[in-house]
């Protein structure tokens, strides 16, 4: 019939679409007053912590810990893959009600979400090629804690500064490690902001970048690939000051009750020792935070 | 290496097929959305009124000079709190959702109709003015002329420029990726970034894009001939 | 609106507006050179030939601009033997990459435009040329170039938009121009929407220019239609 009408139905039909389905007008609550079911994003490209398997699953060791807080809350829970960028974002404007991403506590983050208690930490760690020059460089202690810097971290903070001096550092965007490049080596470095950590591990692989920046357990899943032989870590091990506070599950801040649910879930995980199990399981060591 | 394309959980064949039915899927409804809008935006350049025509104007201009990528963008992050504002200017409480798809579709829509407006407008203008002149002459009213005259030929003009924006529709809908709907190119950067395997998986993207192309230039150059039955062109 | 954001993100958005112009520019230039040369392929008698400019158009203009940045970025740093040839110091930065996908794209669909204009130009013209003893290069360089260029420049002006348009997919692989520059800084503030739209009004301003310069160079082009 006449063009514009079916234009206008077909207008009329998309914006409907678009307006979202009715189930989604208020979350809908179990007695509790949890969500039901609770949707928990995730970013998929992290591994060990997130990733997919060849099956479009995602898996991964926030996977595991969520499952087993939800089957002891006794809740469903809907795992959605979000890409990194605007999982934040995504939580604040209401596409699900938690992330378990890696996603470590930080003062910045804090501003704008609320934060279960850690469930693991690792610390982060440069890791290059193996005939990179930089491996020559040697630096003491093997650890380096940022919240207060003693003379001897000073001294090992400035070996590496100037080890990295005028070189190719790639990070992946909006993370800790990409502000710690900002805030300490960003005067001397050139920093290379990747979407994904896999993206980042390629590029080393390729050595389009002389170093790269991340968890050490996100580096195991390359380190061991047949790519990642050729890599090795380099310098001490990072954490303290804006490496935050251990990774954490990120909620909206009015969610009070979910979050005591999930704080006490992981309390109980903790002390039972199943949170260590879970990790040494998926990573091969126990991140898990006290 | 061809058994990482296999079919079931071994292999990523199965999702990178489900993505690009995806990818069909999201360009066919944008492009229909977008010959809506576009239709809406032709009708305001055409318009008598400077409002219309300003409107409409604004509209093509403005979605013409920012990069689709930045669109899909702000409709990403912006597009559930504006669709709840509007929907609560409505009286409508409670939050809206807007999921991927919709994202999707409405920010490779909005910029394809603006696209299309352009071309619906050089369709219209196309059509010989006696034609209409005549149809008024003969006691037609307005919207018989319309739908008798008007619409057919403006269709028959508008095909070649329809069949481009098609084409434009087909690949931005690859943008949607950011926006982590599972269409084609989410799912090869997935699969190449778990396998460590780019080349392969974006080469076999790249194909299907290839494959969907010839298979919608098919299907539009029957279309023009189609609408073309009986009339004799220059070329 | 929060000023404070627009002032503080100012320069970062500024330096990533340089990098798009350098991106656009240096394009835009190699594309053109190539196109003329994809353009008399298409146009040649030799049948190869034609095929190949064909394919090419062809494969460019079908696939999405994003892959053939991936491909060309991730897909040619998978091999052992790139890697090791000369090519590396090119294929290495994402920059050059960037340039290359974009200059083989924009190639592709200048190639049309100019294939568009050549065969615009009235075949009496090339008669006329041939009958007062020109060769074929000297008929090219003197008579049809010139006014298939002129024919072509509205629609080039359209692809001069779409390059700079284009020029924001070179942020998906680590390039800080403008779009990048305004990820990097929505992802630091959580203000994604305040930022996007400050990067959207630049890209207005930038194509309004754009737009305003070509519809002047079509004006000095074409003394009679003014």
């Amino acid at each position: 019939m006449s063009k514009r009408i079916v234009a206008a139905a077909l207008m009329a039909a998309a914006l409907l679409a678009g307006c979202g389905d009715d189930k989604n007008d208020a979350p809908a609550t179990d007695a509790r007053g949890l969500p039901s079911p609770i949707r928990i994003a995730t970013e998929g490209a992290y591994p060990p912590f997130n990733y997919f398997d060849p099956s479009g699953k995602v898996i991964g060791l926030d996977i595991d810990i969520v499952e087993e807080m939800c089957r002891r809350l006794e809740a469903k829970c809907e795992i959605t893959p979000q890409n990194w960028d605007g999982i934040i974002p995504g939580l604040q404007a209401g596409k699900y009600d938690a992330i378990i991403a890696g996603m470590s506590i930080t003062d910045e983050r804090r501003q704008a979400v609320a934060f279960t208690q850690g469930y693991a930490t690792t610390p982060g760690y440069f890791v290059t090629l193996k005939d990179n020059p930089l491996q020559q460089v040697v630096i003491e202690p093997p650890r380096l804690n940022l919240n207060e810097i003693d003379p001897a971290e000073q001294a090992a903070l400035d070996k590496l500064k100037t080890a990295l001096k005028g070189k190719t550092v790639g990070v992946q965007q909006a993370t800790i490690h990409a502000n710690f490049l900002e805030k300490y080596l960003g005067d001397s470095v050139s920093i290379r902001r990747y979407d994904t950590q896999e993206n980042l591990a390629l590029d080393l692989a390729s050595n389009r970048i002389d170093a790269g920046l991340a968890d050490i357990i996100a580096w195991k899943p390359f380190l061991e690939s047949q790519p990642g032989q050729n890599a090795k870590t380099f310098g001490p091990g990072l954490d303290g000051d804006v490496f935050g506070q251990g990774m954490g599950i990120a909620l909206r801040k009015e969610d009070t009750k979910l979050l005591e649910a999930f704080n006490g879930a992981l309390t109980a995980m903790k002390q039972d020792g199943t949170l260590k199990r879970l990790s040494e399981a998926r990573a091969g060591f126990d991140a898990s935070m006290p | 290496m061809l058994d990482l394309l296999s079919y079931g959980d071994g292999g990523w064949g199965d999702e990178i097929l489900r993505g690009a039915g995806m990818t069909i899927l999201v360009a066919v409804t944008s492009f229909l959305l977008g010959i809506a809008l576009g239709s809406l935006g032709a009708a305001g350049k055409l318009a008598r009124g400077r409002l219309a025509r300003g409107a409409a104007d604004a509209y093509t201009t403005i979605v013409r000079g920012v990069p689709a990528l930045l669109i899909i963008w702000l409709l990403f992050f912006g597009g559930s709190g504006a669709v709840t504002w509007v929907a609560q200017l409505f009286g409508f409480s409670g939050r809206v959702e807007v999921d991927a798809f919709a994202v999707g579709v409405l920010a490779v829509g909005t910029v394809s109709g603006a696209y299309s407006a352009e071309v619906l407008r050089g369709a219209v203008l196309a059509v010989p003015p006696g034609q209409m002149e005549a149809a008024k002459a003969l006691g037609m009213s307005p919207f018989l002329a319309f739908r008798r005259v008007l619409v057919p030929q403006t269709l028959r003009y508008a095909l070649p420029g329809l069949g481009n924006v098609w084409q434009l529709t087909l690949k931005d809908t690859s943008l949607i990726s950011v926006a982590s709907l599972a269409e084609l190119m989410r799912m090869s950067h997935l699969a190449s970034g778990a396998t460590r395997q780019p080349f392969f998986f974006f080469a076999v993207a790249a194909l299907l894009y290839l494959l969907m192309t010839v298979g919608s230039n098919a299907a539009f150059r029957r279309a023009e001939a189609h609408a073309n039955r009986g009339v004799r062109r220059a070329a | 609106m929060n000023l404070d954001l627009v002032i503080d993100s100012l320069p970062a958005l500024m330096g990533g507006l340089g990098k798009t112009l350098q991106l656009v520019v240096l394009s835009l230039l190699a594309g053109f050179a190539l196109a003329i040369g994809v353009a008399m392929m298409r146009l040649s008698s030799v049948r190869p030939v034609a095929l190949a400019a064909e394919g090419y158009t062809f494969f460019f203009r079908s696939t999405p601009l994003l892959v053939q940045i991936f491909l060309i970025y991730y897909g040619m740093g998978q091999f052992e033997t790139i890697r090791e040839s000369m090519l590396w110091p090119v294929l290495r930065e994402p920059y050059w990459c960037a340039i290359i996908a974009l200059t083989l794209n924009s190639a592709a669909y200048t190639g049309e435009i100019i294939r568009g204009g050549i065969q615009a130009v009235p075949f009496g013209q090339v008669e006329a040329a041939k009958a007062c003893g020109m060769s074929t290069a000297q008929t090219y360089r003197r008579i049809v170039l010139p006014q298939a260029f002129r024919l072509a420049l509205p629609a080039y002006g359209n692809e001069i938009i779409l390059m700079v348009q284009a020029s924001a997919l070179a942020s998906t692989i680590t390039i800080m121009e403008l779009t990048g520059a305004a990820r990097a800084i929505a992802s630091r503030t959580f203000q994604p929407v305040e930022v996007f739209v400050i990067a959207g009004a630049i890209y207005l301003a930038l194509n309004f220019l754009i737009s305003r310069g070509v519809r002047v160079a079509e004006l000095r082009l074409n003394p009679a239609r003014r």
